[in-house]
């Protein structure tokens, strides 16, 4: 997979393997809400299936009790790292009161958890960026030490938010990140129909650091990142970093995908960072194949228990829909 | 006290507000080093330093989107639209981000931001330097929208909305920032968003407006006094969520209603009003609410001739006044 080794970026064995199960525990409980979806239990779900060694390599360079996140719709790997809980993930995808990231009243994959670090997010694309430009601001101007993360799909670099966010960052040489997972795809339209250049190269006109890396590597993701880390505490200002990756699952549950070859898609799930980060384990002889399978039965305890309390747990009653529009005192 | 003008305590109120806590900061265009395109925060650069009156790039949604940002990690951020025409390209950060912050979140997190932004023509300002845009927002639950007509307001509620917990979008009159003049205490005070306030006591029509619409009214019950015609006028001070309590009150007390803006006339705050007064006082009504409003055309000209055919002046509320008196 990689000429990279976790010991030369400073991880640690246990690290890597936390890494490898914090993206297990994505791709299940993703795969989970699928079934839930097309049971007819859940609505909607937004995947993260292609896209959790990026997600996960990124947050690890990151440290949750410091740094902010302002993360899109497919990130459950990043939040996941941030502290938010399977359980809490499933209350969300079953929209109960329970839910930390909005109560029921978002669709899943918008988070928010003020606790963890974790802004809230909308359904605009690219709204976030200009956001997260703000957390930054905030930290220079109340002498804090922390970065802000943010992260869009590579069709979303094409609003004017991204754009207008980027700029400011670059201009006040602020400590943001911005990440695009780019997944090739915005819905339909492949990535040659939505941008004239490359992703990485838009960097230069914000006048900040500007790099492409392989987003099925979460090794080779973990290192730009700590780098744009270690560049932003220092002063030096932001950073774009493009992970490039494939999406192994249609848009969402409401997309057909037959805009994409199966044999485009064979391709790419030949490639599946989660495969591909295993066989790096057993390579490293940080696993074995036994010790992987027996990680994946606990995570099926975990996504099994999830789902359980979160069908069980109560939906808000109807009239909470009435409630804080405005502040109503301090609770 | 101290007779100032409206642009200074509007001014009065962010240095007081930032001197009070250093959470306080304003971002926007030409705010820093040149104090502001009207001055508004002439002064507060060379006060508080470059990062607390930030000159941005020239980018609304930006503006508008780095506040939010500030706002959701505890700044109170005041962002300067230049001009109330220019504040579309944020509409997307105020109508989908701050407004819905709090109430998607479940409570989690809040906006505490300030949108200031000059309104209102008369000043040989054309189409895109003229406009009122409050109805645009004035349908969006989770904002608050603030159109002061006196510097005594002007102060008091601005204060309010920087110390508000909830996004505010604050409109000033531009042609009132230096016309209009009036005592304003130099100490602090706040006045509740919220809440419309009687200018003027009166039992034979009522009018209702707010903004620099208040003033040209004011002069006009002047004149119809010596008629002998008393006119009630309730300044609507905040335009959304409306006082509806206060609106049902002015309204039943003299059962003849003029609601007066400066906005085109069809969809405008006036129309909500309207239908709060239809809804609650048919039986107290005397006559048919009138309204006068700005023409429904795109916006005002550049031209003298048609910027005061579109404008509301002294004279045609005087006209509006005696018409629904004689009613």
């Amino acid at each position: 997979m990689t000429d990279l080794h976790h010991a030369e970026l400073g991880l640690s064995d246990s690290d890597v393997l936390k890494m490898y199960e914090t993206m297990l525990l994505a791709r299940r409980l993703d795969e989970r809400m699928w079934l839930l979806n097309r049971a007819g239990k859940i609505p909607f779900v937004i995947s993260c299936q292609g896209h959790e060694a990026a997600q996960v390599g990124a947050a690890f360079a990151l440290n949750p009790t410091r740094d902010y996140i302002a993360p899109y719709y497919r990130d459950m790997g990043v939040v996941l790292h941030f502290g938010m809980t399977p359980r809490e993930l499933m209350l969300s995808a079953f929209a109960k009161a329970e839910d930390p990231n909005s109560g029921g009243r978002q669709m899943p994959g918008h988070f928010g958890y003020k606790k963890k670090r974790i802004l809230t997010g909308s359904s605009p694309v690219a709204t976030q960026v200009p956001h997260a430009v703000g957390v930054a601001l905030a930290g220079r101007l109340q002498n804090q030490h922390y970065v802000s993360f943010v992260t869009l799909g590579e069709g979303s670099t094409n609003q004017g938010d991204f754009h207008e966010g980027a700029n400011f960052a670059g201009v006040h040489k602020l400590p943001v990140i911005i990440m695009v997972e780019n997944n090739q795809y915005a819905i339909s339209v492949p990535i040659d129909k939505q941008l004239g250049g490359n992703v990485a190269d838009r960097a230069l006109g914000y006048g900040m650091h500007g790099e492409s890396v392989d987003g099925k590597n979460p090794l080779a993701v973990y290192k730009v990142m700590k780098e744009a880390v270690d560049r932003a505490l220092r002063g030096e200002g932001p950073s774009l970093i493009e992970a490039v990756t494939y999406r192994l699952t249609s848009h969402s549950s409401d997309d057909d995908d037959k805009y994409r070859s199966s044999e485009e898609v064979a391709q790419g799930k030949a490639n599946d960072p989660l495969l591909l980060f295993g066989k790096y384990l057993v390579d490293a002889n940080v696993a074995t194949k036994e010790t992987l399978e027996e990680m994946n039965g606990k995570v099926m305890e975990i996504v099994n228990d999830a789902t359980e309390y979160a069908e069980k747990a109560p939906y808000a009653p109807p009239e909470h829909a009435l409630k804080y529009v405005y502040w109503e005192g301090d609770e | 006290m101290a007779v100032l003008s409206f642009i200074e305590a509007i001014h009065l109120a962010m240095k007081e507000e930032m001197e009070r806590d250093e959470k306080v900061f304003i971002l926007g265009e030409d705010v820093g080093k040149k104090g502001g395109v009207f001055k508004a925060t002439q002064g507060l650069y060379e006060q508080f330093g470059e990062w607390r009156v930030l000159d941005t790039p020239l980018s609304e949604s930006a503006i508008a989107g780095v506040a939010i940002g500030a706002a959701m990690v505890g700044m109170r951020p005041i962002a300067e639209m230049q001009f109330a025409d220019f504040i579309l390209p944020a509409v997307n950060q105020i109508v989908s981000e701050a407004a819905k912050i709090r109430y998607r979140s479940n409570n989690d997190w809040n906006c505490p931001i300030v949108v200031r932004a000059p309104y209102g023509g008369g000043i040989h300002g054309a189409l895109y330097h003229s406009q009122s845009v409050e109805a645009l927002f004035a349908n969006t639950p989770g904002l608050k929208i603030v159109i002061p007509s006196t510097p005594y307001d002007a102060k008091g509620l601005l204060k309010a909305s920087i110390r508000d917990e909830d996004p505010v979008l604050f409109f000033e009159h531009k042609r009132a920032y230096r016309l209009i003049k009036g005592e304003v205490p130099l100490d602090d005070y706040v006045i509740p968003i919220g809440k419309a306030d009687v200018k003027r006591e009166g039992d034979d029509i009522t009018v209702i407006t707010y903004g620099l619409c208040v003033n040209y009214a004011l002069q006009a019950a002047e004149r119809l006094q010596d008629d002998g015609i008393s006119v009630h006028l309730l300044d609507l001070r905040t335009v959304y969520p409306l006082d509806k309590e206060a609106i049902i009150e002015a309204a039943t007390r003299t059962g003849k209603v003029l609601l007066v803006t400066e906005d085109n006339k069809e969809g405008s705050v006036m129309s909500e009003v309207a239908a709060i007064i239809a809804e609650h006082c048919l039986f107290d009504l005397d006559a048919p609410i009138m309204r006068l409003a700005g023409p429904d055309v795109p916006a005002m000209p550049y031209a003298p001739t048609m910027e005061r055919y579109f404008m509301i002046s002294p004279e045609k509320i005087e006209r509006a006044m005696r018409e629904l008196a004689a009613f």
